[in-house]
């Protein structure tokens, strides 16, 4: 007989083997999918996984894919170490690429070392902005962070329409939603010619090192950890959590806004409507299947980063249809919420009694 | 002397027939990228049914779906240049730099970028329908069947093309029923089934007792469907989404023009250029007539087709006038299509100002 029993203490082990098995439970449930909607299944995730970055290009967009997954997520999990439920990280990239790509185009017919530095900068602010409303408004008037932040998102893409629609909209576009064209010195450095791969990956790489660093070995990083587990533990110790809560709030929004930056002065160089297929909201996967654990992040933004590929690749060459992509990003969330079970629950067998 | 005529006649003949199956038989795969998914009955919808005519012709397709106007856009582009594609549509506005910039890269592959205007390399030609055309079909029947007299429009972004329509839709309402009022909500959207319904329900709200649209689901044919309006299907006959709401649809049929430009590219005889086709050219098609039409309408919208196809009558012919009662086309002229092609200001009779 099995017996399910609760575990004393969620198991560490198993705490980084679940998103492993939960990408393996992906794997299986996608090939019988595949099987059932008529392809063969070790085809398909062969085009799936391993075609879309079997050589030097297919490899460098799947970097060009993960870095603003990478760079979002490394900010969330600032946010979901401490409890704080920002799901607005997609309105924070958004209005991060407003004001980078507003000031780009301040610059657009000049050229100058210090303009991309600039453009930066103004990326981080303006996701660090978009961010403190949701950290205010929960730290002084109590409100519910997940709605707010996540409703903030349609305000952002409702702004950056007005922008390209109207005032921003390229004088010499016949009135299309687009801006002009940002100048080369608005746009981050290529790292190879021929590949879109461009400097921005630094950015999320400094991002993982310094979170790795706060995490670990800071006393705010100790904070956030206790308001993880208890935010009655943390008061009770001490902590001024209103100043923690918004700082956590203002890197989460760095970071996302810097992810926008990267969009627009990188693979696009121009502001239009669709700065990013939803990285702010996929990014919450990649943080939860990265297990908020830096490294973690960079392995799980390469796993979800590749679905994307795979679901063009395997749609030209088989003609699966390609939202089978978004079918395996959820799945890969299912199948580790499910298996976060274990986490706390264990299988006990026990003989049967004579 | 003329059995040997006939026959090097007959064999010639053989030849050259070999010759032609030759040429198009030569391997030519053509590929297509599309912004929605290829199941929204609208605009991806009539593409994917236009890549099947070239199926049909005996061509190889590929195509990919839901690709967004974001960074994605180029990399589909490239590696569809890369596995062996010769001419690739892109099917969106939003694909126009990727189109231009992955076009430099391959200059053997051939792009076709629809409603762009960037043609930056040799290999790229762009395309689009003279959809106003259809629109004036559209505000015949809408100015003879309204009660109200109020008119509703569903736009989508301020740009020429929706001005246009709205325009020419405006214009031959006012031709059969001078009182009318054409009421426009802009949704900011071309894909956005609820935004679309609630679109259509405001302007019902409102008193229009008929709806267009130049958005692209079924949700305002289906709304109209449901507060006993009339409508017109977009893109595709939507006729089944909303019978009796439904008078007719403009459908885009791409098909003619995609095989044409495939066979070129097989026959070595492709060439950049700009095509913009109307009703004459098959490129937009008028679906049946709903009998809640009267027969005399009826007859009338079949005559204004032959004649908008045969170029006798044109959709903006003067005298017209902007919204201030400013000349914009002088009577007997008609508009050019750089003054269509830049169409940023009302007609008079339509409400509102155009956001900017």
């Amino acid at each position: 007989m099995i017996k399910i029993v609760k575990r004393d203490q969620p198991s560490k082990a198993i705490f980084f083997f679940t998103p492993v098995l939960a990408i393996f439970l992906t794997l299986i449930a996608g090939g019988i999918i595949f099987y059932i909607l008529g392809f063969k299944p070790f085809e398909a995730l062969k085009f799936f996984f391993i075609v879309p970055i079997a050589d030097k290009y297919g490899f460098s967009e799947l970097l060009l894919k993960a870095t603003p997954l990478c760079l979002i997520a490394i900010g969330l999990s600032f946010c979901f170490k401490s409890n704080n439920w920002n799901i607005g990280a997609e309105g924070q990239l958004t209005f991060g690429a407003i004001v980078s790509g507003g000031v780009a185009l301040l610059f657009y017919d000049q050229e100058g070392f210090y303009i991309l530095p600039i453009v930066i900068l103004a990326g981080a602010i303006g996701g660090i902005i978009y961010a403190s409303i949701p950290a205010i408004l929960k730290t002084y008037f109590n409100t519910n962070e997940i709605l707010v932040s996540l409703m903030l998102v349609y305000v952002s893409k409702l702004i950056l329409d007005y922008l390209v629609v109207g005032p921003w909209s390229n004088p010499e576009g016949f009135n299309f939603p687009e801006t002009r064209q940002f100048s080369d010195s608005a746009r981050l450095p290529l790292l190879f010619e021929g590949l879109r791969i461009h400097a921005g990956i630094f950015l999320a790489l400094a991002a993982v090192i310094i979170s790795w660093f706060v995490f670990y070995k800071t006393y705010l990083g100790f904070q956030m950890k206790v308001s993880g587990f208890s935010l009655k533990t943390a008061k009770y110790a001490g902590y001024k959590g209103k100043k923690m809560i918004i700082l956590v709030f203002l890197i989460s929004g760095a970071c996302a806004g810097l992810a926008g930056v990267g969009e627009i002065t990188g693979p696009i160089g121009q502001l239009h409507r669709e700065v990013s297929p939803d990285y702010g909201f996929t990014a919450i996967i990649v943080a939860f299947l990265g297990r908020l654990h830096p490294v973690g992040i960079i392995f799980a933004s390469l796993v979800v980063a590749i679905t994307y590929l795979g679901a063009e690749t395997a749609q030209i060459f088989m003609q699966i249809p390609k939202y089978t992509g978004q079918v395996f990003q959820g799945m890969i969330l299912f199948f580790l919420l499910a298996s976060d079970y274990l986490l706390f629950f264990k299988f006990k067998f026990i003989g049967s009694k004579k | 002397m003329h059995k040997f005529l006939i026959r090097s006649f007959v064999s010639s003949l053989v030849l050259l027939f070999t010759l032609t199956v030759a040429a198009v038989a030569k391997d030519v795969k053509a590929a297509f990228v599309y912004i929605g998914p290829t199941g929204d009955h609208g605009w991806t919808y009539q593409h994917d049914v236009g890549r099947k005519a070239v199926e049909a012709a005996g061509f190889k397709t590929t195509y990919v779906e839901g690709v967004p106007e974001s960074a994605d856009a180029e990399r589909v582009l490239r590696q569809l240049a890369n596995s062996g594609h010769d001419i690739i549509f892109t099917t969106s506005f939003g694909y126009m730099n990727p189109t231009n910039k992955v076009a430099k890269e391959f200059p053997n592959v051939k792009f076709e970028h629809a409603t762009g205007y960037k043609r930056e390399h040799p290999n790229v030609a762009t395309y689009a329908a003279r959809f106003y055309e259809g629109r004036t079909i559209l505000g015949t029947i809408a100015g003879t069947m309204t009660k109200s007299n109020v008119i509703g429009y569903v736009a989508s972004f301020p740009i020429p093309e929706v001005i246009r329509g709205i325009n020419s839709f405006t214009l031959a309402a006012q031709k059969v029923n001078p009182n009318i009022k054409t009421k426009i909500v802009w949704a900011f959207t071309w894909y956005d089934p609820g935004k679309e319904a609630e679109a259509a329900k405001a302007l019902i709200d409102q008193g229009a007792d008929v709806i267009a649209q130049h958005t692209d689901s079924t949700a305002i044919v289906q709304m109209a469907e449901k507060a006993g309006v009339y409508a017109f299907g977009q893109a595709s006959d939507m006729d089944k989404f909303a019978p009796k709401a439904v008078l007719t649809s403009v459908e885009n049929n791409w098909g003619p023009y995609y095989v044409d430009r495939v066979k070129a590219v097989a026959n070595g005889t492709w060439s950049q250029k700009d095509t913009w086709h109307g009703i004459g050219d098959g490129m937009v098609v008028i679906s049946g007539l709903d009998s809640q039409m009267p027969s005399d309408l009826q007859a009338k919208v079949k005559k204004l087709q032959a004649d908008l196809a045969s170029g006798k009558v044109h959709s903006f012919t003067g005298p017209i006038y902007d919204q201030k009662g400013n000349l914009m086309v002088a009577e007997g002229k008609t508009a050019d299509d750089g003054m269509l092609a830049g169409m940023m200001t009302y007609v008079k009779g339509v409400e509102g100002d155009i956001p900017k």
